[in-house]
């Protein structure tokens, strides 16, 4: 079973030589910290940024600058600001090339839950809705159970729906999977130490494994 | 040039009446009308709605408008870190209209620049589509978002000059320049107000043209949601 920074490094390796990619909350943002240091990509702020950069230090701390999650950051060199109608414009018009967000639940056709809890105070969806409406490549962080046991990669979606659809490629705790145009979950990996029964017998939705099934490598 | 300026934040919303409709510019705590929101605390005018993205934290920001109970409705993308706010949500005392933050921000340039609607893919087939008209485009389905205008627009940019051309910083820009123009009355607040002609052209961010009021702010906290920092 892979920690959540494990999540986040094998995530990391699907990025590519010149992405601008938009990082959700949570564990998506930890996904910048394991991005190999010779590739040369762009993170995006949907308040109105490209070229996120680290944490600031202490005396470099700028209220006027903060991430979509409202923690102070930094800039890199060549870095522009814009409105957040301009930020939306450009992941709209499918400008961005990879988006990396959190889900609550995934169905076997793509849709994805992660906004709202019937009965909990509604927060909103933030940008949410916009990103998984407009983005072509969609990859989910999530743990493939709830704390209960039970499946949140499913037939359908339980919980509201954020989008539908949309979701390209899941990596969990358990596996890494790509999520079929025709409906599906197609085991690519497994994590260390999880076989592909314990992954069937995790998966309410429809799984297809074809093959053997490699164990994913993490440094 | 047209002399905008105003003495402060009490001239500048002091003819704002119970039940209009009000953006605030910012993002999270960032950017906002520090200014003018404590003069309308102090005004006391009620009835309020807030297009906002967020409403503040519980002792700052919209918070502060809430905790006085003058806001009827907000209409935002995101309303966490406030405690007041959802206790007065749970109670029935206020209402609230979610809406997908670029759907939000479209909304209102569109509402500034006289386009009543628009089709987008965001929310389509969820909650969000419920009772609104949808369409396909080159086998893609979107749904169609009305405009937002308001009875008055409260921005906040780093610099200002007495034409009401403003230049924003860093994040604080978001959603500051499309409530500008979307606002019958805009009052710009600015942390640094010069002259006419001070100001490079090249570089505003807001034409003159869409601001009616515009002063000097003053002390500002620009208080920070989650400091991060680099050891």
């Amino acid at each position: 079973m892979l920690d959540k920074i494990g999540i986040a490094k094998r995530i990391a390796q699907e990025i590519r030589d010149g992405y601008y990619i938009n990082l959700g909350i949570g564990i998506p943002t930890l996904v910048a910290n394991y991005i190999p240091d010779n590739l040369n990509i762009v993170l995006q702020s949907e308040n109105g940024l490209l070229g996120i950069g680290p944490f600031p230090k202490e005396q470099d701390v700028d209220a006027d600058l903060i991430n979509a999650g409202k923690q102070t950051i930094s800039m890199l060199n060549g870095s522009s600001l814009f409105s957040s109608a301009e930020s939306f414009a450009m992941i709209r018009g499918g400008h961005v090339d990879l988006t990396i967000l959190g889900a609550m639940e995934v169905s076997e056709n793509g849709d994805i839950a992660n906004w709202k809890i019937p009965g909990k105070m509604v927060k909103g969806m933030g940008g949410a809705m916009d990103l998984v409406a407009s983005a072509d490549n969609i990859i989910v962080a999530m743990q493939h159970k709830s704390r209960s046991g039970a499946s949140k990669l499913l037939k359908e979606c339980t919980l509201p729906i954020t989008g539908i659809n949309c979701v390209n490629k899941i990596v969990t705790d358990m596996a890494v999977l790509d999520v079929l145009s025709e409906g599906g979950f197609k085991l690519l990996e497994r994590a260390p130490g999880v076989s592909v029964q314990e992954i069937k017998d995790s998966t309410e939705g429809t799984l297809i494994v074809e093959g053997e099934i490699p164990e994913m490598k993490i440094d | 040039m047209i002399n905008k300026v105003v003495k402060n934040a009490t001239e500048a919303v002091q003819d704002i009446p119970n039940n209009a409709t009000l953006m605030l510019g910012g993002f999270g705590l960032c950017g906002i009308p520090e200014n003018c929101i404590s003069a309308l605390v102090e005004l006391g005018v009620k009835g309020l709605t807030c297009i906002s993205n967020n409403a503040g934290v519980d002792d700052f920001g919209i918070g502060l408008m809430l905790k006085t109970r003058q806001v009827k409705k907000m209409i935002s993308s995101y309303v966490g870190e406030n405690a007041e706010f959802e206790r007065q949500l749970l109670s029935g005392e206020l209402e609230v209209d979610l809406i997908p933050q670029g759907s939000l921000a479209e909304r209102v340039r569109a509402g500034g620049a006289g386009i009543p609607a628009f089709f987008t893919p965001a929310g389509y087939g969820t909650e969000v589509a419920e009772g609104k008209e949808t369409r396909e485009f080159e086998g893609k389905m979107y749904l169609l978002e009305s405009w937002l205008r308001a009875d008055f627009s409260l921005v906040k940019a780093w610099k200002g000059d007495t034409a009401g051309n403003l230049i924003y910083k860093g994040t604080a820009r978001n959603f500051n320049p499309m409530m500008a123009t979307a606002g019958k009355i805009t009052v710009a607040e600015v942390e640094e107000l010069v002259p006419a002609g001070e100001l490079d052209p090249n570089q505003i961010h807001t034409p003159g043209i869409y601001v009616q009021r515009i002063f000097q702010g003053e002390g500002y906290e620009k208080r920070i949601e989650q400091r991060t920092v680099t050891p």
